[in-house]
């Protein structure tokens, strides 16, 4: 990278120093704290370095001046660990950090607050009298209400916001119940009542805070692992100016007009049209085609391709919003407004529920009234029923369960970046594939390596190691290693969309496509397979198959998921044959070719119309709006940063198990849920008729409560010790040490 | 019961105390790293560095 640039990334710390933080995502054990951490005090001039391993971060100050941040970078680089520049602020990540916070400060309050309270009542139910009582009575509203007024805030902020859009979700009737169970109990206090509820509101206000906590956790945790995966592709670019100077210029700041130059290996950072210069194009990541294409001068390219054999001088048409990445977006934009508003879970339940609870509590009111003319004891009994039908375990069961589920994805490297995501992945009955980068690893391989004599493959793998094309460097790693020619080629030249060519003991060797090196197209080409031809002289060396092959165990993957009842499509923007070719080897029966952005999203769209549910799994720009279009979707983490932002999954694993295990996680996860309503509907059952027949005392509220709590809690951890079905078969030895002692139980 | 006058402001303080303690400790960055803290102890060096 250019010095200049990283200079954006540091801070000013203070008393002469700067700051920058680094993104180190290998770091996974003490001896990696240890290595960076004492390899970065050595470098001159730091005078702190510190490692964060929860976020995979490490903070490093030194004076300014005295150390370049190009310097720090390389130390963690030579260090064997790939790093690069994190901007805290410009991810948003001090408002998560600070929202963390003000649970955890009002979860110690309420925690606090209900244990000392409780003490206090447990005394009073243990047969306290008269002055004692009142007394007691008076020191538990002195802690009850500031506590009460701190630790419900979460909840009365987001009753407040959703009663202002005329909406009803589970904050409404918790905050009503804290409230309330507050006030009647002050009034109580003032004149010498006997049921007094301060510590069931304060239990409330904690359990409920964990679960709100354990929630958040989850999102702030997917989130700072999706954000360890944005790759610093394309912040900038070298500028040509008018007088033939180059500088580093920040992607914000590119006009279009300019000329920016780039380098073989480099992505194109603006959509543009070639000056200078041709080269080929690996366009995957933009349209799915899989093969490499020729450009010269005046062709066009998209931003977000990889220049591979030569370098390109490229005049900006369109940059910021007219670019291509801006209509993908516009696109995906367009996708997600048409797509219903997916209410969650918890919500839908607080909307059949919260409505009951108050008709239950107006119904009490109006019974007692009626029955006894007492309007004092109507009132009580009434609050007494909002206090105990007050969500406890519906507000736990959701997040527990998902907490749950999302570490066990986490550990199999799948990242949930929301609760939401999870619940609809358990909905899906079709799975829509992309081939290049998904179903593929995105890169050729070599098929079948011809035999070949000592000499001719040290010969061709010399010249091949020179290119960056990928067939090149497919050639490369699939062949074993060779000795050193003893006569070095000479002239070494690569010409794009052609070969490569050089002189060999005076004799001129080629590697390339057919017509580069006999000059004639081949006859019996396929389309299905790229080949790469060798001749000396005109005279065929060898040839070399490549196709980009399968992700590892795709087939299992497509059966497990055909076994989990869910259809299974592909659709791709590369060619027929080659579509063709990857669907037949994954046993996909169900596929589409030469899709471009919009019609995949309107293939989605057509399935979703005909009451189908689609998790989309794709990973390039090309997929995104698809992705944003579909009820589920996943990316895998080597996708395009537009890609993974549109997916509600990202999987790091490089085989596509991935996909099946996470929607068999989902579903145990929805199961469990549904188990933990039901019993908090059971729960309600019991407890609602004692409420109602005014029998609920403060103790029996507070029993009941905090066991419904419990109970809600330890059904979502049953999801730890859950083996999957399916998936453990392939894996047996990963599961087996991951599954937890408590298998049986959960089976 | 007159012990209360002193057994009920020793429990409140020992309470608040802990309170304050968690407080204090989230403040100064002690919940910022858990995982990290968990494999920092296997680091003899932690000092002299």
């Amino acid at each position: 990278m250019t010095p200049g640039a990283l200079n954006a990334w540091t801070h000013d710390a203070g008393g002469g120093k700067r700051r920058m933080e680094l993104m180190v995502p290998d770091m996974h054990c003490a001896g990696c704290i240890g290595k960076v951490e004492r390899g970065l005090k050595a470098v001159p001039g730091v005078s702190n370095a510190r490692v964060n391993l929860s976020t995979k971060r490490v903070a490093v100050e030194w004076a300014d001046g005295e150390a370049e941040p190009q310097t720090i970078l390389d130390t963690v680089e030579g260090l064997g660990f790939a790093a690069r520049p994190f901007d805290a602020g410009q991810a948003g990540d001090g408002e998560e950090e600070a929202v963390n916070r003000r649970l955890l400060r009002a979860l110690a309050v309420a925690g606090f607050a209900a244990a000392n309270v409780m003490l206090l009542s447990v005394s009073v139910w243990s047969g306290a009298q008269d002055a004692t009582r009142e007394l007691f009575h008076w020191i538990s509203a002195l802690i009850a209400v500031p506590a009460a007024a701190y630790a419900g805030r979460p909840f009365f902020h987001s009753a407040a916001g959703a009663l202002r859009h005329r909406r009803l979700n589970m904050d409404v009737p918790i905050s009503l119940g804290i409230i309330l169970a507050v006030a009647l109990s002050l009034f109580e206090t003032a004149t010498g009542g006997e049921r007094v509820y301060f510590d069931a509101s304060l239990m409330l206000c904690f359990f409920l805070l964990a679960g709100r906590y354990l929630d958040h956790m989850m999102r702030a945790r997917a989130r700072s692992a999706v954000t360890q995966l944005l790759s610093l592709s394309s912040t900038g670019a070298q500028v040509i100016e008018t007088d033939g100077s180059r500088r580093y210029c920040p992607l914000a700041e590119i006009k279009t007009g300019m000329v920016v130059a780039v380098a073989p290996g480099e992505r194109v950072p603006v959509d543009g049209r070639i000056l200078h210069g041709t080269s080929d194009l690996d366009r995957s990541i933009v349209t799915g085609e899989a093969a490499p294409e020729a450009v010269g001068p005046e062709g066009a390219v998209e931003a977000g391709t990889l220049n591979l054999t030569g370098p390109l001088q490229i005049e900006v048409t369109a940059a910021g919003r007219d670019s291509f990445l801006s209509q993908v977006i516009g696109l995906m934009e367009t996708a997600e407004q048409s797509k219903d508003r997916y209410v969650r879970l918890a919500d839908r339940a607080a909307q059949i529920y919260a409505p009951l609870v108050h008709i239950a509590a107006a119904a009490t009111f109006a019974g007692w009234v009626w029955w006894s003319g007492d309007w004092h004891l109507s009132l009580v009994t009434a609050i007494a029923v909002l206090i105990i039908t007050c969500p406890c375990a519906l507000g736990l069961a959701v997040p527990a369960v998902q907490m749950v589920a999302s570490g066990r994805l986490f550990r199999k490297g799948i990242m949930v970046k929301e609760g939401s995501a999870l619940e609809r992945l358990a909905d899906v009955d079709v799975v829509v594939l992309d081939k290049t980068g998904t179903l593929t690893l995105g890169a050729p391989e070599l098929l079948d390596p011809p035999k070949l004599s000592g000499e001719t493959r040290a010969l061709i793998l010399s010249l091949a190691r020179e290119s960056l094309h990928p067939l090149a460097k497919a050639l490369v790693a699939g062949s074993k290693p060779v000795a050193v020619l003893e006569e070095g080629l000479e002239e070494i030249q690569e010409v794009p969309g052609a070969g490569m060519q050089a002189l060999y003991k005076g004799k001129v060797l080629k590697l390339g496509s057919h017509l580069w090196c006999y000059g004639t197209e081949d006859t019996a080409r396929q389309d299905a397979v790229s080949v790469l031809h060798a001749a000396l002289d005109g005279e065929p060396l060898a040839q070399f198959s490549f196709r980009d092959q399968l992700r590892p165990q795709t087939r299992q993957a497509i059966s497990q998921l055909a076994e989990l009842g869910l259809g299974v499509a592909l659709l791709s923007g590369d060619r027929e044959p080659a579509v063709a070719a990857a669907a037949a080897e994954a046993g996909i029966s169900q596929w589409l070719s030469c899709a471009k952005p919009g019609d995949k999203v309107d293939f989605v769209a057509e399935l979703e119309e005909k009451g189908m549910r689609v998790l989309m799994v794709g990973d390039g720009i090309n997929d995104a709006p698809a992705l944003a279009a579909a009820h589920a979707s996943m990316a895998p983490a080597n996708a395009t940063d537009i890609g993974r932002t549109a997916a509600g999954l990202v999987f790091t694993s490089a085989d596509l198990a991935a996909v099946p295990y996470a929607v068999e996680v989902a579903r145990s996860a929805r199961r469990l849920v549904h188990q933990n309503f039901t019993l908090a509907a059971l729960y309600n059952l019991i407890a609602v008729p004692i409420a109602v027949l005014g029998f609920a005392s403060p103790l029996v509220a507070a029993v009941a409560m905090s066991t419904s709590s419990i109970v809600v809690t330890a059904n979502a951890l049953r999801l730890y010790g859950r083996k999957s079905a399916t998936v453990t078969r392939d894996r047996a030895q990963v599961s087996s040490v991951d599954a937890g002692p408590n298998t049986e139980a959960a089976a | 019961m007159n012990v209360l006058i002193f057994l009920i402001p020793a429990a409140l303080f020992l309470g608040l105390a802990g309170l304050a303690a968690f407080l204090w400790a989230l403040k100064s960055g002690q919940f910022d790293d858990l995982d990290g803290a968990a494999e920092r102890i296997l680091l003899d060096d932690e000092d002299e560095a």
